[in-house]
């Protein structure tokens, strides 16, 4: 049962590491943002498989833990993006400057 | 009994690495970061939650049982939010005269 784990472990880390071949190639960065993304989640797979394969408990906190990073990445990734020029009128409403005048 | 869950262990997991192959396989593939967007979420969710369902067996019953649901919990929220945040960064912008303007910027009517 450990060798078919181990093996599974491996195998859903090989995948995911063929995936990172869209960071290489990904036209947009969103692209490059799912391979990481489908990173954290096939680590989270393989460090469970691990952990049970070789009977270590601490491992399942380590894959909570990437689980909570990766989901982070993705959300910093997303706010700190900058948005494509729109054509309408977020333009005028949205400068900081005017922001903070209308917030205070 | 133990050969059985064995058995169903197998299964679950060998499943749940066939859905990690075919969330690789369509983010390599698809032509669009929306398609890709949706190939990722199938990996994520049911790759993880069949390799979770696997293992359950082989632990402890209450507290690395437990643990085990609630790394999948945490997967399948964050994989939910990520969806909404990246579907929407990667939304086509200019052209398409319905989803041009962004959600926050309509103004009141």
């Amino acid at each position: 049962m450990a060798e078919f784990l181990l093996g599974a472990a491996l195998f859903v880390l090989g995948t995911v590491a063929l995936g990172l071949v869209r960071i290489l190639r990904g036209p947009d960065d969103a692209d490059r943002m799912l391979a990481a993304q489908l990173l954290g989640t096939g680590g989270v797979a393989s460090l469970l498989l691990l952990g049970v394969a070789n009977g270590i408990n601490a491992v399942g906190d380590l894959a909570l833990l990437l689980a909570l990073l990766a989901a982070f990445a993705s959300v910093a990734f997303v706010t700190g993006a900058e948005r494509p020029e729109p054509t309408v009128p977020i333009q005028e409403t949205d400068p900081h400057e005017q922001g903070e005048q209308e917030a205070t | 009994m133990t050969l059985a869950l064995t058995l169903f262990t197998v299964i679950c997991v060998s499943l749940g690495a066939i859905f990690f192959l075919a969330g690789t396989l369509g983010l390599l593939r698809f032509p669009d970061t929306l398609t890709r967007l949706h190939a990722l979420t199938k990996a994520d969710n049911l790759g993880l939650g069949l390799v979770v369902l696997g293992l359950l067996p082989q632990v402890a019953w209450p507290l690395g049982a437990l643990k085990l649901i609630a790394v999948w919990l945490l997967a399948l929220l964050a994989g939910a939010t990520v969806g909404q945040l990246l579907g929407a960064a990667a939304r086509p912008q200019p052209g398409t005269p319905n989803l041009s303007t962004a959600a926050g910027e309509e103004p009141a009517p």
